[in-house]
């Protein structure tokens, strides 16, 4: 029946032109979403708030739904196991006499790590806090490996944190909500972690490209890798810490180098959210960028004001290593500054000498004490300062 | 003809959809048994081809919009990622379904497939942008497969809708 015969073809053209505007609508407020999405920074506030609700809810429906799926793995593992249990214990034992020896070996080692340690004043890694979790959902497609555990950031949970199975590094936690946090995979397309060769120390990048094994790019050096050799997590830009166990390298078909994941060799049911904080998250920023106030001019208010705390918050500076007094020992400079003997104006042979160092009490001539040490009135001893609301 | 329905909403768009985030859910349980894993088809994907074929509407569009963020909020993936996907595979079934009408089963099943293939072929490049890094091509043809074989669920659909609108018959 052509356009013209059919009693409803006046119609359907124009539904054919609205469906088509529709479509591109939709284009266009999908493509807007996806431009405007940032999966991929460590910011909380990125993962957004459809996220995490989205998360919220899917934990626990995800929880319920994997139960069966838990339930059918343990029994079918309980079963393996009853008809394995010759050769398991055969296989068990063998390992145990090599594990025995290298009990010895590690006992030896942390003695004399110890000593090590104690001699060299060394500042280990501090332990690392870890939180348990079960994962309830699971994608593994081409273009997104994710999974969502049941621990949030009611635990401590923080994007960034390391997630590891019993057998080696899983992923990393890119966003948290109240009772789930979604893990990328090193699977994942987006995913890139530093990682080194435990034999010759050789580091890469383990990129994932949706495939069950991530190869290793940005490989230097002539032979860094074997076959067979154990890549481990080389901690390099402190996203990480170091030595978390990754996988073994292989060749892979297209030529590159792989990592066979050692998280592969069993299911990952339940996994330890390592809540580990690199150099960066610990130190007090705001400290250490931080700049040194300049002493103010001698005879100010605010060095009279200063004056009384410049003995006691200056022993500290001198005596101790720590960073905190630092900025004390700042304060302690004017008050110096004033001393009747940076009072005398210094003599015109002294230009070509060193700089005298600070001595311990803090009576260092520093260019703005000489600046500051010109025929100037000295400072009065300090007043005590009256309470607020108080009129003198 | 036997299964010809009305073309209301809620049956032939709301009803699938909500099957389809089901089933969805359900394969992204975290299942391994003696190694091995589920596959991750995309349902949408039959919905995408049947909803164009059985007649050009306004709603679906949004639909498969809102079923492609639930795919990118379940998986974990770039929000709007799978929302474009669906929507090329959709706008490239709705222009070829002058050309599909009346044809047997086999060849509907081979143009589901070259619609799948466009919709994989736009998410790889746009991966390969965002990311800088080609995704591995074998994944990617696991998913084609799985998400093929899921045809006949696409030509049910086909059939209980497809004559229940005369204009487009």
């Amino acid at each position: 029946m052509s356009l013209r015969d059919n009693p409803f073809g006046e119609l359907k053209v124009p539904l054919t032109w609205a469906a088509a505007i529709a479509l591109v609508v939709a284009g266009v407020a999908a493509t807007a979403i996806l431009l405007s999405d940032r999966r991929e920074t460590f910011k909380a506030e990125a993962y957004g708030a459809t996220r995490r609700a989205s998360d919220t809810v899917l934990a626990p429906v995800g929880d319920v739904l994997a139960a069966p799926g838990r339930w059918t793995g343990q029994g079918v593992d309980n079963i393996r196991d009853y008809f394995l249990a010759g050769s398991q214990n055969a296989e068990l034992k063998t390992e145990l006499k090599e594990m025995r020896q290298w009990r010895d070996v590690a006992i030896a080692l942390k003695n004399e790590n110890d000593r090590y340690r104690t001699l060299l004043g060394l500042k280990t890694d501090p332990p690392i806090p870890m939180v348990a979790a079960r994962i309830v959902t699971d994608s593994r497609g081409p273009f997104a490996d994710t999974r969502l555990a049941n621990a949030g950031a009611e635990k401590g949970v923080k994007p960034g944190n390391p997630v590891m199975s019993e057998n080696g590094l899983v992923g990393r936690v890119i966003g948290v909500t109240t009772g789930a946090s979604r893990v990328l995979l090193l699977t994942d397309i987006a995913s890139r972690t530093p990682v080194m060769n435990d034999r010759t120390n050789a580091r890469a990048i383990l990129t994932g490209d949706g495939g069950p094994n991530p190869r290793l790019d940005y490989l230097r050096g002539r032979d860094p890798i074997r076959e067979g050799d154990r890549m481990l997590s080389s901690g390099d830009g402190g996203v990480l810490p170091r030595g978390l166990p990754v996988g073994t390298a292989v060749k892979g078909l297209d030529g590159r180098w792989r990592v066979v994941l050692a998280s592969d060799r069993a299911p990952i049911d339940f996994v330890r959210i390592l809540l580990f904080e690199d150099f960066t998250q610990v130190v007090n920023a705001h400290q250490l960028n931080e700049m040194p106030v300049p002493p103010p001019t001698a005879g100010d208010r605010t060095l009279t004001a200063a004056t009384p705390a410049a003995p006691g918050a200056a022993k500290p500076a001198a005596t101790t290593a720590t960073p905190a007094p630092a900025p004390a020992a700042d304060t302690a400079k004017p008050p110096v500054v004033a001393k009747p003997a940076a009072a005398k104006p210094p003599p015109a042979e002294n230009t070509d000498k060193p700089k005298p160092k600070p001595k311990a009490d803090g009576t260092a001539k520093t260019p703005d004490a000489a600046s500051a040490a010109k025929p100037k009135p000295q400072p009065k001893p300090p007043t005590p300062k009256p309470p607020d609301g108080v009129n003198p | 003809m036997t299964g010809a329905r009305p073309l209301e909403p809620w049956r032939w768009i709301g009803v699938p959809m909500l099957q389809v985030m089901i089933a969805t859910i359900l394969f992204s349980v975290p299942l391994r048994l003696f190694g091995l894993q589920l596959p991750e088809p995309i349902f949408a994907m039959t919905l995408a081809f049947a909803w164009a074929v059985i007649r050009p509407s306004v709603l679906a569009p949004f639909a498969i919009l809102i079923l492609g963020l639930f795919l990118d909020v379940l998986w974990g993936g770039p929000l709007g990622f799978w929302a474009i996907c669906l929507l090329i595979a959709y706008g490239v079934a709705l222009a070829g379904r002058t050309m599909m009408a009346g044809q047997n089963r086999m060849i509907l099943w081979l143009w589901y497939a070259l619609v799948t293939a466009t919709a994989l072929l736009a998410g790889f490049l746009f991966v390969m942008l965002d990311s800088k890094s080609s995704p591995g091509l074998i994944p990617l043809a696991w998913q084609f497969l799985a998400t093929i074989v899921l045809y006949p669920f696409a030509q049910r659909l086909i059939d209980l809708f497809e004559d229940a609108d005369v204009r487009f018959r």
